[in-house]
């Protein structure tokens, strides 16, 4: 079964082919990072225009080095939500025009169960299973009996991990998207300043980052005020691992009382080597028995093969949409 | 040539299906409705009632803009992805010229000034005229300008014909206008405010076709936060915003 997928959720137009829901036989992801760069954020109308702009082409480069037609396609799916409206429209108009000049199902995707699905292009999913969603915009704990069965068992309170990390990283002068510098020079420093582990010792599977955050302000600014020099590596590496030690410890935890046989890792932070380093280490010393899935970095990042993995159960079930199909920005799993 | 045509620029929602010159089938909502839920069904529709399948189609127009952010890419996303996809002609017609496009039963001897609202004394806009051949000529090129700016500048030349001014929100700039121009100037009739897709198509007959891939709306305005980065980039001379990874 061949899927033709796209992704326009927030800066990235995607588009994929996937073979059986398992199988990439193209990702193009292009990224509008350069243009958001100039604003220190994802600017949501500009975020639009440029899907507009790059739309048609992308899924054309799609086909083409997927080398496929619309006659070999049996579906064409779409994320639906959650995400930036203004994007998600472009998504879903361009997959209903696709679906309806080629007379294929429409599948409507879950952008979150997308990047829990971006693990099954890795390995197949064992059930049941825990997934620690890490993005810009989630932190969610995510338990699966089986496919398509999602229940939420921790998200955040406040700040999304991925947000908190581009905030701090404003504070400390580096580019946007904060995340992959912080990460950098959190290799280079030491655990100096002890940042609050927030909700750590809390008898629950929920995360707190607005504390953490305003911490690390304080601290930064308080330094100013002072006249003080602070190592910024040290103030990276001390962020990074207060993020990491709650982060991994509640799924430690999470997968022990659910006797899971599988913890995935997805969303955009799962680039992390802070994150992909501190949950193997944890599941390789207080673990047996349960594999770690850590996507491979071009599938951390939103991108539209997520989708097709995510899609393939949905065309089997015949969850199709029709051409009233609208993007969803508040989608929960 | 057969047409299929959508303009979905501003509250209005229009789709039609034009054979030569023959209007097959014509939809016009004029509700506060959603655009990204209807266009789609309501093409489907129209071409169902045209008995004509999307394959029998020869070109696809569409209202390239001015008009709602949000609307315009609608149309167009949906313009686009069916052109390429099915290897249609794509003709864009300014959203602005497809009211303008209205007076077609008038004398030709008068300048029609079309008018969206955009927001804070600000309209879209643009000056028209029809030829003795019943050609729409564009005197001057659609703006975003304030209105009183535009009523100003009208004022300022001689007009030996009267000025109309058409479309949903010309009433609500009318007083600006007959402040700086008085009598010269005044309002078409309302039935002929709101876009049809049908003269839409036959606008679309005579343009020439754009490539589906680089079709994108012609906002006439940037982003706030792109107008601000550009004031304080004066020197720019273009980047490329969207790469592949």
């Amino acid at each position: 079964m061949l899927i033709l997928s796209i992704e326009t959720s927030c800066d990235e137009t995607s588009a994929s082919v996937i073979e059986n829901g398992d199988t990439i036989k193209s990702n193009i992801v292009a990224s509008q990072i350069n243009s958001h760069k100039r604003f220190g954020g994802v600017v949501p109308e500009i975020a639009s225009r440029h899907h507009v702009e790059y739309i048609t082409l992308i899924i054309e480069e799609a086909m083409k080095e997927a080398k496929v037609t619309f006659d070999d396609l049996d579906a064409v799916a779409v994320t639906e939500g959650p995400g930036l409206v203004g994007a998600l429209l472009i998504g879903v108009n361009a997959a209903k025009a696709i679906a309806y000049a080629h007379d294929l199902p429409l599948i409507p995707v879950n952008h979150l169960a997308g990047h829990i699905y971006a693990n099954q292009l890795v390995e197949p999913l064992e059930f049941p299973l825990l997934a620690l969603i890490v993005s810009g915009g989630h932190t969610e704990l995510v338990y699966m009996k089986e496919h398509g069965d999602f229940e939420i068992i921790g998200e955040t309170r406040d700040d999304a991990a991925g947000e908190a990390y581009d905030k701090i990283g404003r504070v400390l002068g580096v580019p946007y998207p904060g995340g992959k510098h912080i990460d950098e020079m959190a290799q280079l420093g030491k655990d100096t300043f002890h940042f609050p582990r927030a909700m750590i010792h809390e008898d629950n599977y929920d995360f707190s980052f607005s504390g953490l955050k305003s911490a690390f302000i304080n601290t930064v600014h308080n330094a100013n005020q002072k006249g003080e020099e602070l190592n910024h590596n040290d103030l990276a590496t001390s962020f990074q691992y207060a993020v990491v030690d709650v982060l991994v410890d509640k799924t430690i935890r999470a997968a022990k009382e659910y006797s899971v046989k599988q913890i995935i890792l997805a969303g955009g932070v799962a680039a992390n080597s802070g994150l992909r380093e501190g949950l193997s280490k944890a599941v390789d010393e207080q673990l047996e028995n349960i594999r770690l899935v850590i996507p491979p970095l071009s599938l951390t990042g939103d991108n539209a093969a997520m989708i097709g993995a995510a899609a393939f159960l949905e065309v089997k079930k015949k969850h199709t949409a029709n051409l009233a199909l609208n993007a969803q920005p508040g989608l929960t799993l | 040539m057969r047409i299929l045509a959508f303009d979905t620029s501003n509250q209005p929602l229009s789709v039609a299906v034009v054979s030569d010159d023959v209007i097959l089938a014509e939809q016009l909502i004029n509700v506060k409705r959603n655009h990204s839920v209807q266009l789609m069904p309501i093409i489907d529709e129209m071409l169902k009632q045209a008995k004509l399948s999307l394959d029998e189609i020869d070109r696809i127009a569409v209202a390239k803009g001015p008009g709602s952010y949000t609307g315009l890419r609608i149309a167009a996303t949906v313009a686009k992805s069916l052109a390429w996809t099915k290897d249609i002609e794509l003709v864009g017609v300014s959203s602005l010229k497809v009211v303008v496009g209205n007076r077609f039963d008038e004398n030709t001897g008068e300048m029609i000034i079309p008018i969206f609202d955009a927001r804070r004394q600000n309209i879209y806009t643009g000056l028209y005229t029809r030829k003795n051949d019943g050609e729409i000529l564009e005197v001057m090129e659609d703006v975003h300008v304030a209105a009183e700016q535009w009523a100003e500048m009208l004022a300022q030349k001689e007009w030996p014909c009267p000025l109309t001014l058409i479309g949903a929100d010309a009433p609500a700039f009318f007083e600006i206008f007959k402040e700086k121009l008085g009598d010269q100037v005044r309002l078409a009739r309302p039935e002929q405010y709101l876009p049809r897709a049908s003269v839409l198509a036959f606008l679309a007959q005579r343009e020439e076709a754009t490539p589906a891939h680089s079709f994108t709306p012609t906002y006439l305005k940037l982003a706030e936060a792109e107008e601000n980065w550009l004031k304080e980039h004066p020197d720019f001379e273009g980047g490329n915003w969207v790469e592949k990874i």
